[in-house]
């Protein structure tokens, strides 16, 4: 077996496939380790029960850009991503809010609880758009150093600050009112119903620790907002074969341009001599030796467990410790042996191919929050349950069905203690309790179920912490200081390792722009031709 | 254990999005090839039977047209002046009871949200029609009013009449008062014990009349008006023959020939009366109203904005969505609203243009258009002229009273 490449990248992430196939594309020769035997990161496909495939950890698509689906040719090996339908609230009193992509039959059911939050909703979507068009064309540009003179941090600098320039007072007023603001205040200047602002809250707190009353979650929301599917801006997809056909189409592509992947192949250590990389030390004690390695593990783990501190300047170190990646949720994975019913629902209803909550105010979601910051898992959680088998014919036979339930909120230690059996089985019966509240007979038709903590989540994936985006997606944590200032473009303090993963801009979700980001800076080092690259579409 | 609700009603709004009119059934009888299209959420017709033989009922005979879908917020209470005072452009305490008028209302930085219909029913009860929905805006500028805002879209039904023969229609059916009924002027009478609010009104630019009830009267006093029109030649029409008439008419529509700035994602698609040909309904020496600020001081600033302009074109080759230039080269805009001109027999439109204030930009323009024949394209470049709207205009619109055919 080959030792020698030009680049190592640490993790199968969907990120660090990105970077290895645009690495490998330019003419480099890029290995790629894993330390489990499966490929992905947390955008797997895995047969936990027999014949039945779980997206056991991300379990949506609607940020992987589309610019790298194309670059990267992922159809041709095999990638579908599929608009789904639908999404529905379950109401405390008996009732649901249903969700549709028919513009009209949604408004229709918003009509239902609130006329005038009905007609609030395209004033809303307006504003939300605005932010977007901002935002979103930042995704796929590294972020300036405001602190350097460098001509490209200088014009990049001057490509923000046109863009703020374009707005005018009150819309800049709005941007960073925006930024700053609560989910929950956000939402309270358009509408008025309960309901209503529980069901759109949803996506300001998903993957974050904080509460929808905290400022900064607007932004969360935004962050979740700015996918789309087929162009369609908001939409949300699945990937045909559950989330790990990501991976596996990224692995086919990688491979087919003579890339080596392999697994079983844990990092224990980056080689460092003199300042500079020289290659990696797996556990097992095999060297592979590379001028460049790029770490496709968070900020945390590559530069606190994968690299020796001697070679790493202290107030960095410390601003690695301080950086925000607090884990704040779980997964219940479950196969069942026939679609849950629930009773108000018709059965050709399209609200529950999409996401179905159970959480009907604010209220309930900050007292959820509450829990966690008492160091506990929620006693009445947030659940975002999807059941992707609805629309997707290959992962479970017909009539079965993979139901995933991410859960928020669920802290890394429980009272700062380490996680017992005892409490995960404890998590796990609050989560199945709350969908059989709704749901009668369900507890019958569970087949297997895996139950996922912050804890399982660190060791497994290895995401420090359990936090699903490598790094909270606040605001002192986005763009020029995501993950520290003075290193948000990818680079580190020593010459040769590289970042690609979620914890550098442009953060996380099944996006792949760090990972494609940090191959054009790493080209860019190597005097390379990043013509390979396009550019990002123009967005709105 | 959460027990559901019974819902009845909970497959309608997946498996019939847009909502329908008590007139739908009407309608629907009538319509032969399935033209619908959503408006304001409703299923409402674009062409019934013949397109242009629909438009020239509202020429020469009558139409009958649903406006159920518009949105009809009712506003009532002992500051419902001043409130709408507030609201729109226009000065409200000049406009009379039993009266509508044409207004439009626009956002605090001076942008039109949209336009539409006042109409004054008492001293302290009004009802403003539109084509895009406004409650929120309505809700949150009514802070601090004794007044009270009631969306009335589904609850109010509407036709209109438009055409020649509109008046003796009804005649025909028994209204008193239509001869002495003058343009934007309303009254409420009974037919056979069903109330209705009938205005001289109308989008057309030709002799009509719209006329609002309660739902619940729809059904029997559309039949009994297609009864009475039996011998004066009306026909039902969808929107299309509709939209002929009021281009001709020169009336533009929200989010047609301008972004309302309640939709406009981009700032600089949003448009000031002036920019909207509509300066003239903006008074400036009432008190504070929405926007009036910003309109005060964009007047001093250099107009160099979008506005809307009226084109003839020469040729007869469709031209909507085209682009504008002056001297064949420098783009200057696009047309947003366009047809043939059964009444004028030229090529007319409404169009977005970027002319600035020289009198010397307005000369010196053409049109690019993209002229399919058989599967191919020919470019060719036409002459504009701008025009001062309306393209129509017809005695018969004002006469009082009416002509009876």
């Amino acid at each position: 077996m080959e030792k020698n490449f030009d680049v190592i990248v640490i993790g199968s992430g969907h990120n660090g496939l990105v970077n290895a196939c645009y690495l490998q594309k330019a003419g480099l020769n890029v290995l790629v380790l894993e330390k489990n035997d499966w490929i992905g990161g947390a955008a797997v496909s895995r047969e936990l029960h027999p014949g039945i495939l779980y997206s056991n950890c991300s379990y949506v698509c609607s940020l992987f850009r589309p610019e790298i689906m194309r670059d990267l040719e992922l159809p041709k090996h095999g990638l579908q991503i599929v608009a789904i339908e639908g999404g529905t609230v379950f109401t405390r009193d008996g009732d649901y809010l249903a969700s549709f992509r028919n513009y009209h039959a949604k408004k229709r059911e918003l009509e239902r609880f609130s006329v005038k939050d009905s007609e609030s909703y395209s004033r809303y979507s307006r504003d939300i758009l605005k932010q977007c068009r901002f935002i979103q064309p930042l995704l796929m540009r590294t972020a300036p150093d405001p602190a350097s003179f460098k001509f490209r941090d200088l014009s990049e600098m001057l490509y923000l600050l046109r863009k703020v320039n374009d707005l005018t007072a009150s819309e800049l007023a709005d941007t960073i009112r925006f930024w700053t603001m609560s989910i929950s205040d956000f939402l309270d200047e358009y509408f008025e119903n309960d309901v209503i602002k529980a069901s759109l809250a949803v996506s300001g707190i998903i993957g974050t620790a904080l509460g929808p009353m905290s400022p900064g979650t607007a932004y969360v929301l935004l962050h979740h907002y700015m996918g789309e599917v087929d162009g369609s801006i908001g939409a949300w997809g699945y990937a045909r074969g559950g989330m790990g056909a990501i991976s596996k189409a990224l692995t086919s592509s990688f491979r087919a341009m003579g890339g080596t992947l392999l697994n079983n192949s844990e990092v224990e250590k980056v080689d460092i001599r003199g300042a500079r990389v020289r290659g990696v030390i797996l556990k097992n004690g095999d060297e592979y030796l590379a001028k460049n390695v790029v770490s496709n593990a968070d900020v945390k783990r590559t530069f606190l467990k994968l690299t020796d501190p001697e070679h790493l300047p202290p107030n960095f170190i410390k601003k690695v410790n301080n950086f925000k990646i607090r884990g704040s949720s779980g997964k219940v994975n479950i196969a069942l042996d026939s679609m849950p019913k629930f009773p108000g629902v018709s059965d050709t209803n399209p609200c529950l191919k999409g996401d179905i909550h159970f959480t009907d105010s604010i209220e309930r979601m900050e007292r959820a929050y509450d829990d966690w910051k008492m160091g506990t898992w929620s006693r009445d959680p947030f659940l975002d349950m999807m059941i992707p088998t609805l629309t997707d014919p290959t992962m479970a036979p017909p009539g079965k069905h993979f139901m995933s339930c991410f859960v928020q909120y669920c802290p890394p230690k429980v009272g700062g203690k380490n996680w017992t059996k005892e409490n995960k089985d404890a998590f796990g019966e609050t989560v199945i309790q709350q969908i059989a509240d709704y749901s009668p007979g369900f507890k019958d038709k569970i087949l297997h179920m895996e139950v996922r903590t912050p804890k399982e989540l660190e060791e497994e994936v290895g995401l420090t912490e359990g936090n699903i985006f490598q790094g909270e997606l606040t605001f002192d944590q986005l763009l020029f200081n995501r993950p520290i200032p003075g290193y948000a473009q990818y680079r580190s303090p020593i010459k040769g390792l590289y970042m690609c993963g979620s914890s550098t801009h442009p953060g996380g979700g099944v996006m792949g722009a760090p990972g494609r980001n940090a191959a054009v800076e790493i080209l860019k080092d190597l005097n390379l031709s990043g013509s390979d690259i396009r550019d990002a579409y123009e967005v709105l | 254990m959460i027990q559901s609700k019974d819902r009845k009603d909970r497959d309608t709004t997946f498996r019939e999005p847009l909502f329908r009119s008590p007139f739908y059934d009407f309608f629907a009888a009538k319509e032969s090839e399935g033209h619908w299209y959503n408006w304001n959420g409703y299923k409402s017709p674009t062409i019934l039977s013949d397109e242009e033989l629909e438009y020239f009922s509202i020429r020469s005979t009558c139409s009958v047209f649903d406006i159920t879908p518009l949105n009809k917020y009712r506003i009532v209470g002992p500051q419902a002046e001043e409130f709408l005072n507030k609201l729109t452009v226009r000065n409200v305490t000049k406009q009379n009871v039993a009266t509508v008028k044409y207004t439009l209302w626009c956002d605090q930085e001076g942008f039109v949200i949209d336009d539409g219909t006042l109409f004054r029913i008492s001293d302290n009860d009004f009802r403003l029609c539109s084509q895009e929905k406004h409650l929120p805006w309505l809700i949150d500028t009514s802070y601090g009013f004794d007044v009270e805002i009631i969306d009335e879209t589904k609850h109010i039904c509407g036709i209109s009449l438009q055409g020649p023969t509109a008046a003796s229609i009804l005649r025909q059916l028994g209204v008193n008062g239509i001869d002495n009924l003058k343009p934007f002027h309303l009254f409420q009478t009974k037919i056979s014990n069903m109330p209705i609010m009938i205005s001289r009104t109308g989008f057309t630019g030709d002799l009509g009349y719209e006329i609002f009830m309660k739902n619940n009267v729809a059904n029997k006093f559309v039949e009994r008006v297609w009864k009475a029109g039996s011998n004066h030649g009306l026909t039902a029409i969808g929107y299309n023959a509709l939209n002929m008439a009021r281009i001709e008419a020169g009336f533009i529509v929200a989010n047609i020939d301008f972004i309302s700035s309640d939709h406009a994602i981009r700032q600089n698609r949003c448009r000031r009366p002036d920019d909207l040909g509509l300066g003239w309904l903006v008074d400036l020496n009432k008190g504070f109203f929405n926007g009036k600020k910003a309109i005060l001081n964009s007047k001093l600033e250099d107009s160099s904005a979008f506005k809307i302009y009226a084109l003839e074109i020469d040729g007869k080759e469709p031209v909507e969505g085209s682009i504008i230039y002056y001297n064949k080269k420098d783009e200057v805009g696009t047309v947003t609203s366009a047809i043939w001109s059964p009444m004028t027999k030229k090529s007319i439109a409404l169009a977005q243009l970027k002319l600035g204030s020289s009198k010397s930009n307005m000369e010196n323009l053409w049109i690019e258009i993209y002229s399919l024949k058989e599967l191919q394209y020919y470019k060719l470049m036409k002459k504009v002229s701008i025009v001062k709207p309306p393209f129509i205009n017809l005695a018969r619109r004002s006469a009082c009273p009416p002509a009876n055919y």
